[in-house]
Order: C-alpha cells, then sequence, then structure tokens
C-alpha cells in the first residue's frame, strides 16, 4: 500500500539506502534485539481511505445527539463570529510549533502579545502568560505560586463554592506533594467568607475562590484582600473572562492572581476541549508566573519585534527548579479568544454579557413561578442559575421531557460533585445565543411537566 | 514589514460583529434585580474597535509571518513536525463533535465516547500497555499526571521512603520539572561515551529511596538505549518503576513497544507522534498509559464499555483524581484518532521506519560536512555539534539556524541536548522526500561553506524576515508585555 503522507517510492528508499550503505530498513533497527522487535504488526485495524475514514467518522458522529443547549457548568454556547473558525484555520498558524525562532514567527508572536494584552485589560491585572490548558489547571498553578510566594507554606485555602472539577484538579495536585487544600464552608451558596479569619492560619499561602461560582451565583469579595494580605498571603479568583464584562474584576477586587477559562469567547464546546486556561498576575509575581511570556523588545536596526521572553522561569532553562513543567500551552485556542475579542471589541463583549443576563434571568423568573422547583438563594447571579427540584423522581422526568423535545435542560450538579446533598440541584445556563422562541420552548415545556 | 497593534487601529464606533437585539418581553428589563453597585465593574477594557475586514486583514498578515509545516521543511527535533493530514482538519470542524457539550446526557454523547474509547484501544496496542487515560492536554501534563500516579503508588504500598526520581542529563527538561511538581527530587544519571544511560552511574543511584527512573528511548541523541531490557530489569530488582517519555515514539511506532521494553507508565505526544498540529505551541494531548500494577491509579473518570453504551467510571477509589477540567482535548484526540485510521497497523510502522530512513540519509548527507559526535546509525533524528566551527571560524549553532530562515527553512533545536557543545538536534520525520532532504542538505552545506570565507554575513542572519536578530536582553530587563 501506498501512504500518501509518505513521499517514498521503492526508487527513493534504494538510493537512501544505499547512501546510507546498508541494504535494508531494517538493519537500522539493529540496535534492538529480537525480542524488542515485533514479529507481527500491532493488533489494530488496517488502513483505509480518505473515504472511508470519512464515512466511519460520519456514522460514529450520528450517535452523537444535539440540543438546544442550556448547559454550562464551565463550558458555554455563546455566539462566535465566522472570522475565529476561518481565520484560525490559516494553515501558517495551525500547522507552527511553539515561536522559538522568533524571526519567522513574528505573527504568532504578536498575536500572543496581543492575546496578553487583552487578558490583561480585561481582568485589570499587570501581567499575563500565553495561556495554560484549561481553568482549573490555572487554579492548580495559582496555587503552587501561593506555596512558593509565602515561606513555610503548605496549605490552600479554596472556597467550598469553587466548581467541583477545579476542585479534584486542586486535590490531585496536592496529592503526595505534602501541600493540602483545605476547604472553607458555604453558607447560602456562596463562600463564607466571615470563616476566613479563623482559617488563616500560619502555614495557609491564599485563597482561591471563584466568581460566578460553582451555581452560578456572584461572590462579594469586598475587604478579603486585604485580610489576606496582611498575613501574607495571595488571593486567586476563577472567572468566566466574559462575566468580567459585567461584574468587577479580579484586579478591582485586589487579587494577585486572576485565572479561569477563555472558553466563553470564541471557542466552541467540542465536548470540553480544547479550553483555553488563562493567567494573568501583579506585577509582583513576574518571576513566578508559569508558562510562555511574549514581550516587546528591538533589533539590531531599531525595529520593533516579539521573542519569548522570562525564560528563566522555564523547564527548558530552569528544570526542576522552574516554576511549572508547562511546555505546550492552548496557543490556537488562545488565537481564537484574540480574534473573537477583536472581533466584538469591549461593546460587544459587555453585550454578550448583558444578554446573557436578562435572558438567564427571563428563564429563572418564569420557572420559579413553577411548583416543585424553586431558586433557592437570594444572590445575585450572571448567566447560570441553579433550580433545586422538590423530588428526584420529577427532575428526571423533567430533564428527560425536555430532552425529548430536543432541550438540553441544565447540568445535574450532583454529576459532578457525586454528592447525595447536591441531587435535587439543575444548573440551567442561558446565553446570548438562546433565542426567545427558544426560551418559550423551555418554558412550555416545564409547564406542562411540572404543572 | 511589521504590522501594527490591532487595538492601534482603533477607531471609537466601528464594529465587527453585531448581536442579534435583545427580543424579551419590553419592560422586563427594567424588572431585573439590581446586583449592588459594589459588585458590579467600573473600568472598561480597552479592546479593538475595529471593522470585520480589518479583523481579517489583521490575522491574515500575521500569519503570513508565522511559519508551519505546511509552508516548509521543519526538522525541529524532538518535536516531530510532520505532516498534518487535512482530513483531521475536516473532521475536527464537524458540527456533530464542536457543538456536543461535555456535560450533556452521555446517552447523547455516545459518537464521541466511541471515538475516545476506540483511540485508547488503539495507544494501549501500539504502546504495548493495558489502559490509559486521555485527561492530560500536553506532553508535561501527561509526564505530571504519569509521576502522580507513581507517587500514589508507592503512598499505597507505603513505601513514603521512595522519594527520588532519576532522569538522565540528556532528557527533555520537562521531566525533571514533572517530577519536582510532584515533590519528587531528581538525580541526574550520566551519560556514557556512546550517548546512553552509564549502566554504573545507573547502578550506583538505584536504591529504595528511588522511586522510578524516567527514559526517552530513542533518547534526544537519537539513540536506542540498547540495555534498556537490562535497565528495566535494574529499577524493577530495586522496587523502582520505570517511565517512558514518548516524545520519541515516532522512531519505533509499529517496530517495538515500550511495554515490552519493561516501562509501567508513558505518555503519548498525539501533536507530534499522531500527527495532531501543533496550532502555534498547542492544544496538543498528552495521554498516559499504564501496566496493570498502575492502572487502577489512572485519572478519573475512566471510559468503560456497559451493556447501555459507552459511560464514565467514577468509583475508582485509588484514582488520582482528575488532572484536567474535563476530558481532554476531545478535538485533539478526534484528530489523533483520524490519523489512526488512516495509518493502520502497516501504516504507523511505515511511518516510524521511514522517519528512521530519513534521519539516516540526512545525516548521511551531512557528516562529511558536520561532526556529529554521537551514533553511527541513529533513529529517527541526530545531533549536530558545531563546536569546531565555533572554534576554527567564530561561528554558532544559532548562526547556521538563522542561515537557515533566510532560505527558506525552520531550524532545527538549537542547544539541546546540553551534552552536546553548540547542538543543531534534526529531526526529519517521515514527510519529507528525498529531493526536500537533498536540498536542505545542500542548502546547510552551502550555508556552512558560505560562512567560512565570509563568517561576518551568517552572523547578520536572517536578513529575509521583518525584523533581525532581537535584543533578548532588553526584553527581560525592560519587559514589555502588553499594550
Amino acid at each position: 500500500m501506498v501512504y500518501p503522507y509518505i513521499p517514498h517510492t521503492d526508487e527513493d528508499r534504494r538510493r537512501m539506502l544505499e547512501a546510507i550503505g546498508v541494504s535494508s530498513i531494517e538493519e537500522l533497527y539493529s540496535s534492538l534485539t529480537e525480542d524488542l522487535l515485533l514479529s507481527d504488526s500491532v493488533p489494530i485495524s488496517h488502513g483505509r481511505t480518505e473515504d472511508e475514514v470519512l464515512r466511519m467518522i460520519t456514522a460514529i458522529a450520528q450517535r452523537n445527539s444535539t440540543g438546544i443547549p442550556f448547559l454550562g457548568c464551565g463550558c458555554y454556547d455563546h455566539l462566535v463570529p465566522s472570522t475565529v473558525q476561518t481565520l484560525a484555520s490559516l494553515p501558517s498558524f495551525v500547522t507552527a510549533y511553539t515561536p522559538y525562532q522568533a524571526e519567522m514567527s513574528q505573527g504568532l508572536l504578536q498575536v500572543i502579545y496581543e492575546f496578553q494584552s487583552m487578558i490583561c485589560e480585561i481582568t485589570g491585572m499587570d501581567i499575563s502568560n500565553a495561556s495554560l490548558y484549561d481553568g482549573a489547571n490555572a487554579a492548580a498553578e495559582a496555587a503552587t505560586i501561593m506555596i512558593s510566594h509565602k515561606r513555610k507554606s503548605s496549605a490552600v485555602l479554596v472556597s467550598s463554592t469553587i466548581h467541583p472539577f477545579t476542585l479534584q484538579v486542586l486535590n490531585t495536585w496536592a496529592l503526595g506533594t505534602g501541600h493540602e487544600i483545605r476547604l472553607i464552608p458555604e453558607r447560602q451558596g456562596v463562600t463564607d467568607l466571615k470563616k476566613l479569619d479563623d482559617l488563616l492560619q500560619e502555614e495557609v499561602a491564599g485563597l482561591i475562590v471563584q466568581t460566578p461560582n460553582r451555581y452560578g451565583l456572584l461572590e462579594d469579595f469586598s475587604g478579603i484582600a486585604d485580610t489576606l494580605h496582611a498575613k501574607g498571603c495571595l488571593l486567586a479568583i476563577s472567572s468566566d473572562l466574559l462575566s468580567l464584562a459585567m461584574q468587577k474584576s479580579p484586579a478591582e477586587w485586589g487579587a494577585d492572581i486572576a485565572v479561569g477559562d477563555t472558553q466563553a469567547l470564541g471557542l466552541p464546546l467540542a465536548f470540553g476541549g480544547p479550553s483555553c486556561g488563562y493567567m494573568a498576575v501583579s506585577t509582583a509575581l513576574m518571576r513566578k508566573i508559569p508558562g510562555r511570556i511574549v514581550g516587546a523588545t528591538v533589533d539590531k536596526q531599531g525595529r520593533r519585534g516579539y521573542t519569548l521572553t522570562l525564560q528563566a522561569r522555564e523547564q527548558h532553562i530552569k528544570r526542576e527548579k522552574a516554576s511549572s513543567n508547562v511546555c505546550s500551552n492552548q496557543a490556537l485556542a488562545a488565537l481564537m479568544t484574540t480574534i473573537h475579542l477583536s472581533s466584538l471589541g469591549w461593546g460587544g463583549m459587555v453585550e454578550a454579557a448583558k444578554q446573557s443576563y436578562v435572558k438567564a434571568h427571563y428563564l429563572a423568573y418564569h420557572l420559579a413561578q413553577l411548583p416543585g422547583m424553586t431558586l433557592v438563594w437570594d444572590v445575585p447571579f450572571w448567566c447560570e442559575f441553579p433550580l433545586v427540584f422538590s423530588d428526584a423522581k420529577k427532575m428526571r422526568k423533567f430533564l428527560q421531557e425536555l430532552r425529548n423535545e430536543g432541550i438540553f435542560a441544565g447540568v445535574r450538579l450532583s454529576g459532578l460533585t457525586r454528592q447525595v446533598k447536591d441531587e435535587l440541584v439543575l444548573l440551567v445556563a442561558v446565553t446570548e445565543k438562546r433565542s426567545r422562541e427558544e426560551l418559550e420552548l423551555y418554558l412550555a415545556a416545564a409547564r406542562r411537566v411540572m404543572k | 514589514m511589521s504590522e501594527p497593534l490591532l487595538i492601534d487601529k482603533s477607531k471609537k464606533g466601528r464594529k465587527a460583529y453585531c448581536f442579534p437585539a435583545l427580543d424579551l418581553p419590553r419592560g422586563f428589563e427594567q424588572a431585573l434585580p439590581d446586583i449592588p453597585a459594589s459588585m458590579l465593574r467600573v473600568k472598561a477594557a480597552r479592546l479593538p474597535e475595529v471593522a470585520e475586514l480589518d479583523v481579517v486583514r489583521h490575522f491574515t498578515k500575521l500569519s503570513t509571518q508565522s511559519f508551519g509545516v505546511d509552508n516548509g521543511c521543519y526538522p525541529l527535533g524532538s518535536c516531530t513536525m510532520k505532516y498534518n493530514p487535512k482530513l483531521g482538519e475536516l473532521i475536527a470542524q464537524l458540527p456533530a463533535f464542536t457543538t456536543i457539550h461535555p456535560l450533556q446526557d452521555l446517552s447523547t454523547a455516545q459518537g464521541s465516547l466511541s471515538i475516545m474509547y476506540n483511540l485508547l484501544e488503539d495507544l494501549s496496542s501500539i504502546t504495548g500497555m493495558s489502559w490509559g487515560s486521555l485527561q492530560p492536554c500536553a506532553g508535561a501534563h501527561g509526564e505530571y499526571t504519569g509521576l502522580k500516579m507513581i507517587r500514589a503508588y508507592f503512598m499505597k504500598k507505603g513505601e513514603t521512603k521512595r522519594t527520588k526520581v532519576l532522569v538522565p542529563i540528556s532528557a527533555h527538561g520537562t521531566n525533571p520539572a514533572s517530577a519536582a511538581m510532584n515533590g519528587f527530587d531528581v538525580v541526574t544519571i550520566a551519560s556514557d561515551r556512546e550517548g546512553l544511560v552509564d549502566m554504573d552511574d545507573l547502578a550506583s543511584k538505584l536504591d529504595d529511596s528511588v522511586a522510578a527512573l524516567m527514559l526517552t528511548n530513542p533518547n534526544t541523541l537519537g539513540l536506542f538505549e540498547k540495555n534498556i531490557l537490562k535497565i528495566s530489569s535494574m529499577v524493577h530488582a530495586s522496587g523502582g518503576l520505570l517511565y517512558y517519555d514518548g516524545a520519541n515514539l515516532n522512531a519505533i511506532m509499529g517496530m517495538a513497544t515500550p511495554g515490552d521494553m519493561g516501562f509501567d507508565v508513558l505518555h503519548l505526544n498525539l501533536h507530534k507522534t499522531f500527527s495532531t498540529p501543533h496550532g502555534g505551541g498547542g492544544p496538543g494531548s498528552g495521554p498516559v498509559m499504564v501496566n496493570d500494577i498502575l492502572r487502577p491509579f489512572l485519572p478519573k473518570p475512566d471510559i468503560e464499555l456497559t451493556d447501555g453504551g459507552y459511560a464514565y467510571s467514577w468509583d475508582r477509589p485509588d484514582s488520582i483524581g482528575k488532572v484536567s477540567m474535563f476530558w481532554g482535548n476531545f478535538l485533539v484526540l478526534l484528530r489523533a484518532y483520524v490519523y489512526v485510521l488512516r495509518m493502520g497497523s502497516e501504516g504507523i510502522r511505515a511511518a516510524s521506519s521511514h522517519a528512521v530512513l530519513n534521519a539516516n540519509y540526512l545525516k548521511s548527507r551531512l557528516e562529511k560536512h558536520f561532526d556529529i559526535p554521537y551514533g553511527t546509525k541513529v533513529m529517527h533524528e541526530f545531533v549536530i555539534s558545531c563546536e569546531s566551527l565555533k572554534k576554527e571560524y567564530g561561528i554558532t549553532a544559532q548562526d547556521i539556524a538563522k542561515g537557515l530562515i533566510d532560505e527558506g527553512y525552520h531550524p532545527p533545536t538549537m542547544y539541546f541536548p546540553s551534552l552536546v557543545p553548540e547542538a543543531l538536534m534534526l529531526e526529519p520525520t517521515e514527510s519529507e522526500s528525498i529531493e526536500t532532504l537533498d536540498a536542505f542538505a545542500d542548502t546547510l552545506i552551502a550555508i556552512l561553506e558560505r560562512a567560512k570565507e565570509d563568517p561576518l554575513y551568517l552572523k547578520g542572519a536572517p536578513y529575509t524576515t521583518p525584523v533581525g536578530r532581537l535584543d533578548e536582553v532588553k526584553a527581560v530587563k525592560e519587559p514589555d508585555l502588553r499594550y
């Protein structure tokens, strides 16, 4: 069989083997002992043509079904301008490696510089890196910064209202390292910040909180930055980047570290990945922030150019003393967010955030009128809210019947936390993309089921 | 010509995108509850205000100042810059995959789950391991995950004194960094005269304080660690585990497996070996694969095939937990699966054997002109040393690299591994034809010859790019990291 991704003809192979001075390709594997060389081909299927693969994948794809998504929990269905996918598909972006050779990678480097700038503008922070894997991993990197920032510290405080998966990634981060994740309890759906003083022990390095939190609720962090700083601790705030068009920015709360996902700004749902994590910090933490950073400088003729910089923090220079092991990040996803933000501008971002807010409240207001479901807490939310059912059977029926009508009605919180206490909680997310018609469809179905 | 920042083209009132008008009943907005002013944002962010065509021209221009595999030969050692099939790009844009929410009912996501499950099966076969996890988003993330599992394994066994991870001097920088992130002490293993693991040094450092040895095989000099079976039995005899850095798997796919070599856990770089694009530095994907010993420690959830279809299994008490927000970089996994389907068992073997053929051919074309200190026969890559050129003519590895840029090539990896002074590490991959390799070799030799005559010329390279060599010191001393 001829493989189109391998250009060699028989004649090429013959000439190449001759030049090398061996009689077969197998001879090049002579440093592998007999018992290592496979006698059979590996047990996977034979190769297929493009058309065969396309047909096969299309058949598999039919086993996915889409509905009108009112699903969130860290991944949202927002409107995306057509510029995003088309420009992010340009092959010189897609097929490039990390821009190690600055002179031939100015375009890519400038994209990252613009991304960093926008992240700083939106979070209000001083310095952004070139992206991290996702918001959960960005929170784990924030924990690492905290521990290294405060001498002899070993614990990081985390709010119980943080996304359940972020909490799980943080617990994995701590496993076996001697570090500890300690939870601040919640009260009425938000972090019980009254407990903060008591929990700020000597060994605590900082606090990680999230807004909108795991229920979609907005948290009030007034005063906590000062409390933390007085004890030498750092504050990290995790946010959906789009929510910052409306709520206070991490910098305005006095945070030292801002983390989260940029998914709401230009990235598809895509079964949850690739997303794009962001991290921005105050200037004081410039040497501690992990990952790639692009900076502007000049060449010998004084022309402005961009290059990877502050690399003394990184693994390829510092090895085990690096601030993180991160090498590849989510560059192409960061490009998509950059194109998205370039297309929307601040006005568009505010519009998307505001419409999401209004539409979510419209749906919530009408659902709250129905029997058997309540909005329990009187706390402001943005585009996602917790609907609490009076019984589990009814909730299952609700989800099933709406799914039958092509509506994905929400995410069951217990599916993420695996906790009995969350079994009756449904998280409903509404973005600007949901039309009036879709909202009314949801309401009509809900009225039918819950009557 | 340089491209201005888009923010500098901004003009108040210009728009590149319009949202549909809000069509809720009149007055509903007024009825909204108030968010306390203390929780609302005050300061607007400065983002570009431009027209759609401005956005299109800006990013199109920037793409012309970027260089990918589609633009030309990219022999960047240890990065496996092979061709990224267009079929993968096409399939990764199918709405049936891009519009699936990670938390929608799994009965409605069976297609995506089936791709992940079947990819895991194929990757298990290719690596000779039992099973794995697709959650890690990059190679280094896979290393982190694998080492975390090793940590959990020894905690479970009560062997908490195993605090060291051994890493050869030639290893990728991520190896020691990943070990340190998991709280291990890193101990460096020397290389012998051939460039392989120094067996005496290894023996002297193996004891009951060692948790694992991390190994890339073939190593970063492009040499197969021929003592691997002896190494693995030594490590296992001392009670430690063996970690395989899959960055160089492209040399041996379908020819041999890390499982047969005795490795307990490994990560793959789907964005290298399995042809998914690098995207200018990600998103990649770094699945971890394990043998039976470590399987209980895999991240959760696991994917299972049950009577009711594919399902996630969360009830895994020894699992290290989650390492990603959701299930991994799905669209990257999808592309890798397309690649595996396309190539099949014979195809992946052909990919590796031709990668090795290409590396040896390129080496044969260059060895009369350049010093290649390690290896007579190599695997998928090899390392040139420019040390003698530097002594004789003052030409560095960087000078040669910059000269290549002017000729339309992406340079090899520079100054790595540190074992080789003035290193240039070349990995042509199987994608390149004999004509491309010949042209590349001729160019490299011509650059060398010209540099010997006129070293100053090469010092000024590159000449054809929008900027010349940049002032890195200024970039660090006067950080300009945002507009």
